[in-house]
């Protein structure tokens, strides 16, 4: 039975950016609630007023599962907490069907004074079971959380990550028909993450998620449909997963690039770039398709004997190296600068953004003698958007039936 | 299988479709019970147990005020009219009740205040609050009252049959003090002065009830006791417990009546103002 569970229809939300302002506001709006007239006016925007969320419309089924992706600040918590209830829009409608539990902006829904056991048993209630169901979840409850010993002590002590296991077991064992996720997964370990993408799993089919997250691939794990949302407005939407995510890169990647540089700089590097097959400039690769780095130095006499060496490192967006390439500088009397040029067959790695670090090192401990920090940024294009940085795939792959 | 509830959130003012509302304040009310009663046995242990002096607070003020006015009464320094009571019982049995209107008045602001940071969280019927803080205050209520009684019996007052009245008398200042804290709540949130004008304005407003002074007999400060509100409460509840029969008992259900009617309206408020309000708390 596939039923529509969330239906939102041009949803808009303003705040005010000065407190003073805010409040003033906050006031007036009371009193037009007071007096029974709509929230938000017609439309308009008061002085110092933006808007947070911009006409977002959108629909979700049972079944299904909607990531919700953006920079920080694109409205993707304040569009998650009206769907909650906690604010109210000042434009459009939400229509939710069914019992909702949320989990926003780190927060897994508990009262911090009250212990895990008695969150459990309020929140449960509030969402409408007796207490007859509770007592017969609670045990599976407790057990998912791996919380044990610590369940009769106040939410107050707990990790985030005890906050977030608990908020999620409790979220999940209470069958609710809309589930909203905000970032869980930012705080949880590995083991957790991987239990609750299969919890998620056996309870998708039951319920309609929202998931939002800055990790593409756990976004693409469990999504069939993405809503990119950029300064409050829809920029991207719709099944194709690897389209809206390399549009979310494209965003992010406008983001300057160092132009720091250190170390002795006896010897330095003049230029680095990035380009394709044809020596063009590119600051975007298809996964698979050749590529190639170059380099201009300078390498002065005086230390032309002390053995310089190329280094370089690719970053992944979280400024994790993911991959390196050392060569040594082959020089030759009385010519100092020198053109470096490295080609690759095919560019390994998967959907996303990188950063490259260019080292240039001297002497047998590798003195450094220039470095430039995240000076090129590139973006691989790929249909599909995997967990790791590098995709490999085997030159010869067979499957053979055993008799 | 049951009809799944269907929930709208639209820009629409409640207001609107005052069934609905109606109907779901109070069944907020009761889905919030078993959340109020927990945070409320949370709040007091632990409000208790943190403190060393522990329920010696609850009535350290009305000891403190009695002892003020009855040393500034007998030393001279004020003259105070006569009372039915011993003065020092009139004193301690006046600003016993007049600390439980207190305690009832400033709890919906304090309550909501304290609760920031679950209201932008977290989606639970917000009357769990206010009626955890009424928890609170019954607590805190009958302890002072039992203090009380014991301090009266040793004066040698026995207060009779009146006491089994005396249970209204504090159940009708818990709801004045609610309505008139929860009236001031919403704007109280956006704005911290209205908290500390309210304090102000009470504290002055103590000396115009009959808790420290009897009732005046004549003049412009009979007029001003006369007509506030809060002055059949204090004495009514006084009577009952004192074993005296009340006076102002028209008056007293009159004020009960205009202060149901009076919560009723701000309930509907609060509720109206929630979402507007959580929008511009920085939690």
């Amino acid at each position: 039975m596939s039923d529509t569970l969330i239906r939102v229809e041009g949803v808009s939300k303003k705040f005010c950016r000065s407190l003073k302002n805010s409040l003033w506001y906050g006031l007036q709006d009371l009193g037009q609630e007071l007096r029974g007239h709509r929230h938000g006016g017609q439309g308009e925007l008061r002085s110092d007023e933006f808007w947070a969320v911009h006409d977002i419309s959108f629909e979700l089924k049972r079944g299904e599962c909607l990531g919700l992706i953006g920079r920080n600040g694109a409205g993707k918590t304040t569009l998650l907490r009206m769907l909650n209830g906690l604010i109210k829009p000042d434009q459009g409608r939400i229509e939710i069907r069914g019992r909702i539990a949320a989990l926003i902006a780190l927060g897994a829904g508990f009262n911090p004074i009250l212990t895990g056991r008695e969150n459990i048993y309020v929140n449960a209630s509030l969402l409408g079971l007796s207490k007859h169901e509770i007592a017969r979840l609670i045990d599976d409850i407790i057990e998912f959380s791996e919380i044990d010993e610590f369940i009769d002590s106040p939410v107050q002590n707990y990790s985030s990550g005890m906050q977030v296991r608990l908020g999620f077991a409790v979220a999940t064992a209470l069958r609710p028909d809309v589930l909203l996720l905000d970032e869980i997964l930012a705080v949880g370990d590995s083991a957790f993450r991987a239990k609750c993408f299969n919890r998620i799993q056996d309870t998708i089919t039951d319920c309609a998620v929202i998931f939002v997250s800055h990790s593409m691939p756990q976004v693409t794990r469990i999504s069939d449909q993405l809503l990119l949302m950029n300064k409050g407005r829809r920029l991207a939407s719709g099944p194709d997963l690897g389209e809206i995510i390399a549009r979310y890169n494209s965003l992010t990647a406008e983001e300057a690039y160092t132009a720091r540089s250190e170390g002795s700089h006896k010897a330095t590097i003049e230029s680095v770039s990035l380009c394709d097959s044809l020596s063009n400039e590119v600051t975007e690769l298809s996964h698979g398709d050749p590529f190639a780095i170059l380099l201009n130095t300078h390498l002065p006499k005086t230390i032309q004997h002390s053995d310089p060496r190329i280094l370089i490192t690719i970053a992944d967006q979280d400024d994790s190296p993911v991959a390196q390439i050392s060569d040594r500088i082959d020089v030759q009397d009385g010519i100092e600068r020198y053109a470096l040029y490295l080609h690759f067959e095919s560019t390994p790695f998967n959907a996303g953004r990188y950063s490259i670090t260019a080292n240039l090192l001297l002497g047998p401990r590798g003195e450094l003698a220039h470095r430039l920090p995240r000076c090129v940024g590139f973006t691989v294009r790929h249909t599909f958007v995997g967990y790791a940085p590098i995709l490999l795939r085997p030159s010869h792959y067979s499957v053979r039936p055993l008799a | 299988m049951t009809e799944p509830r269907i929930t709208v959130y639209t820009p629409e003012s409640s207001l609107a479709s005052p069934g609905v509302m109606i109907r779901d304040m109070f069944r907020d009310l009761a889905a919030g019970r078993e959340l109020a009663w927990r945070l409320a046995v949370r709040d007091t242990s632990a409000q208790y147990r943190q403190a060393y002096l522990g329920i010696l607070w609850a009535f350290i003020m009305p000891l403190t005020n009695t002892v003020t006015w009855v040393f500034l009464s007998q030393a001279g320094i004020v003259t105070v009219g006569d009372t039915a009571l011993p003065y020092p019982a009139y004193v301690f049995s006046g600003t016993i009740l007049w600390s439980i209107l207190m305690d009832a008045l400033n709890s919906p602001l304090a309550q909501t205040n304290g609760a920031r940071a679950m209201l932008a969280k977290l989606n639970f019927p917000r009357e769990a609050l206010l009626l955890a803080g009424i928890y609170k205050v019954l607590f805190n209520a009958a302890i002072k009252v039992s203090l009380l009684i014991a301090a009266l019996l040793l004066f040698g007052i026995n207060p009779g049959f009146g006491l089994l009245w005396f249970p209204v008398g504090i159940l009708s200042l818990i709801l004045v003090g609610t309505a008139i804290g929860l009236l001031i709540t919403p704007v109280g949130m956006l704005y911290t002065d209205v908290g500390r004008v309210l304090s102000l304005l009470m504290q002055f407003l103590m000396y115009l009830t009959p808790v420290v002074f009897p009732m005046p007999k004549e003049g412009w400060p009979a007029m001003l006791f006369q007509i506030n509100p809060l002055t059949p409460l204090i004495l009514t509840s006084r009577d009952w417990l004192t074993g005296l029969s009340p006076v102002y008992l028209d008056y007293f259900l009159v004020v009960n009546g205009a202060a149901f009617l009076l919560l009723f309206v701000v309930w509907v408020a609060y509720r109206l103002a929630m979402p507007i309000l959580i929008e511009r708390m920085s939690a």
